[in-house]
């Protein structure tokens, strides 16, 4: 995969000569400058490093942390110049490579867009690679197959950027699915155990469901406008071009099928809860803050589609679908014990915030939430990983106390949790309450008042759950084995980095303070319509109205939160006292949606393969065996009339000349021969036929 | 030069292959290094030949045939020596140029009972012959030749090389040798749709004014043949010839036997190679000499094509045997190069192409995987495979990544060609009913699910988890270097084409249209 490299390098030189379309860059006011012109390096070198590893990694496995560490830096510097240059100056900069041209208008491209949201991406899914790559090199030591996780690691870090940087939906599918495989492999790091190897099959099996979607939707949408260009597809949807609006809802509504996938959205999120088999480090940068918010991107790079064209009916499916997820993952998230679990359901739950405030028209705000998110998210796991490192275990009723054991992990967790529940000033309240708002402010969408209900709720609920899991975690007695003990600094290090982020993040988008991030997010080639004056897009001043409650919920949620796991207990199965009779068992068991796929999978592979299979040999097998057994039969007949030494001499004859080995070839004939003769008399027969039937 | 203009460079592909076959038969049998030498000079020749050939090409003018001659032959017949390619050709002749040295390459060392290299080295050479002869016919009667000349080196190699265990044949209450059932089947099969192929290219023949085989020549009058009261009928029986050659479903049933039983390289050929002379045979002849026919017909094509990829995945599902299941999910694949010829765009025309190119690059390959992994276990049960990743890790790595490939991975070769026939199939050529073709695109698209599902079980079975107990203290020798040789041109191919289409599509794109506006006008 790695020979993307010099490829795409070289291919930039030749398709120069053309000099056509290749180069397509928007001005708006913009510096465009190195770093914006050469992004490919920053979407090639993972890809090279990943294949070095796989070339190196077996003399010495450190090559492996080695190439991937130093890439990731690189990624990290070149994504925060990027950010940085769109943060002071704004850019806009649009590159294809032409790579074939088939019939009169598909053109097949590589290439890669800067603009806002992808530079914000380019940030993120650099700075949070870096500091989880760093922590990877402490986390996965003496770890089987150290080298080629990094590989893998590395291969995802590409395909993301691949996939981010994507200016035609042809090779934004090429970034998903990559991201997928790369998914695959690293949740099933460890592939002797048949748990982790199902999990992988399971996450690469969802996606591809979702990604029919994702492929049917392109097609339709890219056949309408004749081009595969997501600029040309918003600039059609734009103008409102006939084509295209016959087919922009049900074809947004199917890319949001293909988001579903990714970004796990009810009842397609069965996949993420078990890649959490995978090492912590994947589960916290891909199954958190980036891979899975994949189908958030894309909700954002195709936003002018979904506010416009295809609107509050393809709109309202995104925003109804979130709601549902945030509500009833979250809800999940109450019974689980597995750590690791708890944050997966916690990020289906975020997930499914960012997917309804983008479906409720709030692009900035589902964003801002994409953005803080990762940071935050990343730092719960991270942490999660810390403390599952020193006891051993993923199940927090072998946890507790260890506050005292890790207090810089207690610490930084005990942040990152405060700011996924809310709490003022951190990270997450601002972008939950932007959420909040959006809702609120949105226009037209049928039974959005609800939806703002369930987005509250789900803030108490998130707060709750994130207090279960610290008082567990971090405080009573410690209930597990050995002596637990501090992570090392490379780990402990990105926690802090992070912790940081957890803290500041938001302030970049302060209602009526500094709405700097709203700005940043705006420099696109198709401007998000203000279609609100107070709207969900450009927050003037805090609503307090809406504001105050999902405050208030959060507060609640610790508050309840405290009561009821707070007090410490001889184990900890009894501090874990959260026990609603039918609700329980009905959350334990996910709602039963995993056992109804389970059964509908077994029943395709099962009775439908066999009932195929069956077919095949009894049915249409039988067919071609009857018509055998009754040619032979006809030959034999025909053959007694025919001068068979003839036949049979010119047969040996030619067997003789083919293989020079007649005793085989002859031993072969024995008992055919009828047959095969036949064979010949028969289109001997039909050829006669043939020529007097046209003559 | 010459060498190109007069018709002889092409024809080298078909005469060095022979010529090597001849010498390969005067060698006394024992000197088996010689038979060797000899085999894989002839087909390096005959692949710098191809080469030569793809570099003499004008792309520009794809649309025409190239570097070809046409003289008299059979004068009573007007048969034709008529030899030449165009973008649509170039590809495949290149593909089995490729793949045929690759096959020699790893026979090297790898023999299935009852060894004798030199007859089995005789038969891959005579096997090259036929499918390089059947890429540059241009006269009806030598496709034909061709097209029934590699019958017989596949039946000897299945027949002979073949698995021995055997089969019994279910109702009729016969067994037999698996290896001579297969065989049987093959060329019963193949012959059967030949005769009608045949038919119908003498129907065309006597209802051409003037009285031609040539296929140029049959194409500058498709108006008046497709006029004929029983065109359609014509077009029936090249589309069976064709169809049972490609497997379409329902004549797949050989497919499975034939390449289960089939030695290691016999399965690649034949996968790689021979499957293609049906979809070929479609956009040579069938399509071109018959556009208003191929257009009636193709919704019924869509339709089969389409129940091809969802049966074909699903009887893969229900496989225990992995080079059975390798071999059903042809049909799957080879489903989708059809679905793309169904729709009679130029876009699913080049997906089929591209799709037929990498059809013969992956799955080549993993019946090769098939093969080497058969050789070392001694078992294809997937049950009792397990861990090999593990146990070899080489093996275990270019499997995997040959079953991504084949699952139609984007970046790697496998991808375009699913992903276009499908977006062909959304919008068919005008007149063709959108909406059966556009629920053919939905069902196609969800096969792509089922696809990913047989292979990713299959990985599992067999790649991944603990060893099982049975081969504990073995000691197995991952992939060898003939092995490698063999296979790493394929996998850096894998990934070339996936990542730059254009080394097929620059070569097919302007003859496709040529041939689609030909055939069904602007």
């Amino acid at each position: 995969m790695s020979r993307f490299a010099p490829l795409l390098f070289r291919l930039a030189e030749e398709t120069g000569e053309h000099g056509d379309e290749v180069h397509h860059a928007v001005e708006a006011g913009v510096t465009s400058g190195w770093a914006v012109e050469n992004v490919w390096i920053m979407l090639l070198l993972p890809f090279v490093a990943a294949f070095l590893i796989v070339l190196f990694g077996r003399f010495d496995e450190k090559w492996g942390h080695r190439l991937a560490v130093t890439t990731t830096v690189y990624m990290f510097l070149h994504g925060s110049w990027i950010w940085y240059l769109n943060i002071t100056q704004g850019v806009l900069y649009e590159k294809s490579i032409v790579i074939a041209e088939i019939g009169s208008n598909w053109v097949l491209e590589w290439g890669w867009v800067v603009d806002g949201l992808s530079s914000m991406m380019y940030f993120v899914v650099g700075t949070v690679s870096m500091l989880v790559f760093f922590y990877a090199v402490g986390y996965m030591k003496g770890e089987i197959r150290y080298a080629g996780f990094f590989a893998a690691f590395s291969l995802f870090a590409g395909a993301m950027l691949v996939l981010v940087a994507a200016p035609n939906l042809a090779q934004l599918i090429v970034g998903w699915e990559l991201v997928g495989v790369a998914s695959y492999l690293l949740i099933g790091h460890y592939w002797e155990d048949k748990t982790n190897s199902s999990a992988g099959m399971k996450a690469f099996f969802t996606n591809k469901v979702a990604d029919v979607g994702l492929i049917i939707g392109s097609i339709m949408l890219a056949t309408a406008v004749g081009s595969f260009r997501i600029s040309d597809i918003l600039t059609a949807a734009e103008e409102h071009a006939h084509d295209l609006e016959a087919v922009a809802v049900v074809g947004a509504i199917l890319l949001f099928f293909g988001a579903m996938g990714k970004s796990a959205q009810f009842p397609l999120h069965v996949w993420l809860p078990d890649a959490m088999a995978g090492p912590t480090p994947v589960s916290a940068l891909m199954h958190a803050a980036t891979m899975v918010t994949a189908g958030v991107y894309l909700l954002g790079r195709m936003f002018p589609l979904f506010e416009g064209l295809a609107g509050v009916e393809a709109r309202q499916w995104v925003m109804w679908i979130g709601a549902a997820t945030l509500l009833l993952t979250g809800l999940i998230a109450l019974v689980q014990r597995d750590i690791k679990k708890v944050l997966a359901y916690s990020t289906l739950s975020q997930l499914g915030y960012m997917v309804t405030a983008l479906g409720a028209g709030a692009y900035t705000a589902g964003l801002f939430h994409l953005f803080t998110h990762a940071f935050f998210k990343a730092l719960l796991f991270l942490g999660a990983g810390s403390a599952i490192h020193a006891v051993h275990s993923n199940d927090m009723h072998d946890m507790g106390g260890l506050r005292k054991f890790m207090p810089r992990t207690y610490a930084t967790f005990l942040v990152a949790s405060l700011a996924l529940a809310g709490i003022i000033p951190l990270a997450g309240y601002w972008s939950k309450d932007e959420i909040l708002v959006g809702i609120n402010a949105a226009e037209g969408l049928p039974a959005s008042e609800f939806v703002l209900w369930v987005a509250t709720v789900g803030a108490f609920i998130t707060a709750f759950y994130m207090t279960r899991t610290v008082a567990l975690t971090f405080f009573g007695q410690y209930k597990g084995h050995g002596h637990p003990h501090e992570a090392p600094a490379i780990m402990t290090w990105p926690l802090m980095i992070l912790g940081v982020f957890s803290v500041g993040v938001g302030w970049v988008n302060i209602p009526g303070v500094y709405t700097g991030f709203t700005d940043w997010l705006a420099v696109r080639a198709h401007a998000i319509v203000e279609h609100h004056v107070e709207g969900a897009n450009w927050i003037e001043a805090t609503e307090w109205g809406v504001a105050l409650p999902g405050l208030v919920a959060g507060v609640l949620g610790i508050t309840i939160g405290v009561i009821v796991f707070g007090r410490d207990e001889g184990t900890q199965a009894e501090r874990d006292r959260f026990r609603i009779p039918v609700l329980y068992p009905l959350l334990e068991n996910q709602y039963y949606i995993d056992d109804f796929y389970l059964w509908l999978v077994g029943l395709i592979k099962g009775p439908l393969a066999r009932a195929i299979d069956w077919t095949n040999s009894y049915v249409i097998d039988a067919v071609v065996n009857g018509v055998g057994v009754l040619m032979a039969g006809l030959g034999r007949i025909v053959y007694g009339g025919v001068d068979q030494r003839g036949i049979d001499f010119a047969f040996t004859a030619f067997a003789g000349a083919a293989g020079g080995s007649g005793g085989l070839l002859r031993r072969l004939q024995t008992g055919r021969v009828q047959q095969y003769a036949g064979a010949f008399v028969i289109g001997a027969v039909l050829l006669v036929i043939g020529f007097t039937l046209f003559r | 030069m010459e060498l190109w203009t007069n018709g002889a460079g092409l024809s080298l592909t078909v005469v060095l292959p022979l010529v090597g076959a001849v010498i390969v038969g005067l060698t006394p049998r024992a000197s088996e290094s010689l038979q060797k030498v000899v085999a894989l000079l002839t087909s390096l020749a005959t692949l710098a030949v191809t080469v030569g050939a793809a570099l003499v090409f004008e792309y520009g003018q794809g649309a025409g045939f190239q570097l070809g001659t046409d003289r008299p032959w059979i004068p009573g017949i007007d048969a034709t020596y008529a030899v030449g390619i165009d973008g649509i050709s170039l590809p495949m002749l290149a593909l089995s140029a490729f793949i045929t040295v690759l096959a020699i390459i790893y026979s090297w060392n790898h023999w299935d009972e009852p060894k004798n290299p030199k007859a089995f080295l005789l038969l891959i050479l005579v096997l090259a012959a036929g499918m390089n002869g059947t890429f540059i016919a241009l006269d009806l009667v030598l496709f034909f030749i061709f097209f029934e000349i590699v019958l017989l080196p596949m039946y000897f190699m299945i027949g002979i090389w073949g698995d021995k265990t055997p089969r019994s044949v279910p109702i009729f209450g016969i067994t037999m040798e698996t290896r001579l059932y297969a065989a049987l089947k093959f060329f019963v099969f193949t012959l059967f749709g030949s005769a009608f192929m045949l038919l119908g290219f003498l129907a065309l023949y006597f209802n051409a004014d003037p009285q031609t085989f040539s296929i140029p020549g049959l194409i500058a009058q498709a108006p008046a043949l497709g006029a004929l009261p029983f065109a359609g009928w014509i077009f029936a029986g090249l589309a069976l010839g064709f169809a049972v050659k490609v497997p379409m479903w329902p004549f797949h049933t050989w497919l499975p036997d034939a390449h289960t039983a089939a030695p290691t390289v016999g399965s690649v050929l034949l996968a790689a190679i021979l499957l293609k002379l049906g979809s070929y045979g479609f956009i040579r002849i069938a399509i071109p000499v018959l556009p208003e026919q191929a257009k009636e017909f193709a919704p019924a094509i869509a339709v089969l094509a389409v129940i091809g990829i969802i049966y074909g995945s699903l009887a893969c599902l229900a496989q225990t045997d992995m080079k059975r299941l390798i071999a059903f999910s042809s049909v799957g694949h080879m489903g989708f190069v059809m679905l793309g010829i169904a729709t009679m765009t130029e876009i699913g025309i080049n997906a089929a192409i591209i799709g037929m190119v990498a059809h013969g690059v992956i799955t080549g390959l993993l019946f090769f995987l098939a093969g080497s992994m058969h050789h070392r276990y001694h078992t294809r049960e997937m049950a009792r495979l397990g861990g090999n990743l593990a146990l070899m890790p080489k093996m275990g790595w270019i499997l995997s990544f040959t079953a991504m490939a084949s699952l139609g991975l984007p970046g790697l070769a496998g991808f375009w060609g699913e992903f276009m026939a499908l977006l062909g199939a959304y919008n068919p050529l005008p007149g063709l009913d959108a909406g059966l073709f556009r629920g053919a695109m939905v069902t196609g698209a969800i096969g792509t699910v089922l696809t990913a599902g047989y292979l990713l079980w299959m990985l599992q079975k067999v790649n991944l988890g603990e060893p099982k107990a049975e081969w504990a203290g073995h000691e197995f020798h991952d992939v060898d270097r003939y092995e490698m040789t063999a296979w790493l041109p394929l996998l850096a191919f894998t990934v070339l084409l996936g990542v730059y289409p254009k080394l097929v599509f620059g070569a097919t794109v302007p003859a496709v249209e040529a041939l689609v506006q030909t055939a069904f006008g602007g």
